[in-house]
């Protein structure tokens, strides 16, 4: 499918090479704007792909509540240090 | 199967999702090229149907994806084998602190996964009944519809056929009114010659009256001049002779009576 050369921005994640991934990330637009578009597509494929369906499963918000609980688990993680039953590992 | 209420209830805002990939498709189309053949932001395209199922979900919450990513290194209990690692880690190095919380999350997990096994399905199934619902309305409205469009169309032909029969009636009407002109004709006709004939015959009566009054007055005439020429000493013979005739029957009729 490589016939003719695409630009390094215009790839997508899985294509950029790992020496690239300076170039890709210099050229993604951070923006207001582009991060809106960026999180409004993100959302776009979750939804299309999960929820958007004749018959869906559990899965599709049972993974946004996971991954609520992993980010709250992660932002608290710092209160949470002090629980810890052992002070080296 | 609660992601199908989240369907029913999110099919209300349908004008989003299609805004949406619109969106996504012109942002994509301005990085692209510079000209779009669509200037706005909605296509006219129907709609491709939506998925049966969705993506693929293992234990509900881990995407098949990494199973299947992971499956020709490492065979089919590799991501297990993971999970056990990266859990025993995070335990080990208490990345993952226990606290009153863990127990917290148990006995909610526990809840949770109970009540997911036991109604889930009923759930899933009331959730199909209400959206085959919708769609079964909105195919009755297109069934009647198609029905009184093609309903429409048949009634369209019949007065087609009927039209070709309307040069016949015209002509039936035609001979209609042709024959009432020919009769109110020769009624005229008739009207014209009796009258024609009714002023002939007072002529001709007019004409014979002349005529017998013309005879009557002469012989009328004719009889009081001859009435008036008979003198009195005529009218006095005349009536002596009727005398002596009339003794000479008696005598005549008394001899044949007595013998």
């Amino acid at each position: 499918m490589a016939d003719r050369p695409v630009p390094v921005i215009e790839k997508r994640l899985m294509d950029v090479k790992l020496g690239e991934l300076g170039t890709w990330l210099g050229g993604r637009d951070f923006t207001p704007n582009g991060l809106l578009s960026a999180v409004r597509r993100g959302h776009d494929r979750y939804y299309n792909k999960y929820i958007n369906v004749k018959k869906g499963g559990i899965g599709g918000i049972a993974m946004v509540l996971v991954g609520y609980v992993a980010l709250s688990y992660l932002w608290e993680y710092d209160h949470i240090k002090h629980d810890r039953w052992r002070k080296y590992h | 199967m609660l992601s199908r209420l989240v369907v029913v209830s999110a099919h209300g805002l349908k004008s989003s999702s299609p805004l949406g990939a619109g969106c996504y498709v012109v942002s994509r189309s301005l990085v692209q090229a510079s000209r779009s053949l669509h200037t706005s932001s909605q296509s006219r395209a129907p709609l491709p149907p939506l998925p049966e199922k969705g993506g693929q979900v293992r234990h509900g919450i881990f995407p098949e994806e990494i199973f299947q990513l992971l499956y020709p290194k490492t065979g089919v209990t590799g991501p297990y084998m993971l999970g056990t690692g990266l859990l025993m880690y995070m335990l080990s190095k208490e990345i993952y602190v226990i606290n009153h919380e863990t127990f917290a999350a148990a006995s909610i997990g526990a809840v949770i996964i109970y009540g997911v096994k036991k109604f889930g399905p009923s759930v899933a199934a009331f959730a199909d009944k209400l959206n085959d619902d919708k769609v079964a309305k909105a195919q009755e409205v297109k069934d009647v519809s198609l029905t009184s469009l093609a309903q429409a169309i048949e009634d369209e032909k019949k007065e087609q056929w009927r039209v070709e029969g309307r040069a016949m009636l015209f002509d039936a009407k035609r001979n209609n009114v042709a024959m009432q002109l020919e009769t109110n004709y020769r009624e005229r006709l008739h009207m014209v010659t009796n009258e024609v004939k009714r002023r002939l015959d007072y002529q001709v009566a007019l004409q014979n009256l002349h005529i017998q009054m013309e005879k009557e007055h002469m012989v009328k005439w004719v009889e009081k001049s001859v009435i008036g020429s008979i003198t009195p000493q005529q009218e006095k013979e005349s009536i002596a002779k009727c005398i002596t005739d009339l003794k000479a029957l008696a005598r005549a009729t008394q001899t044949s009576a007595t013998a």
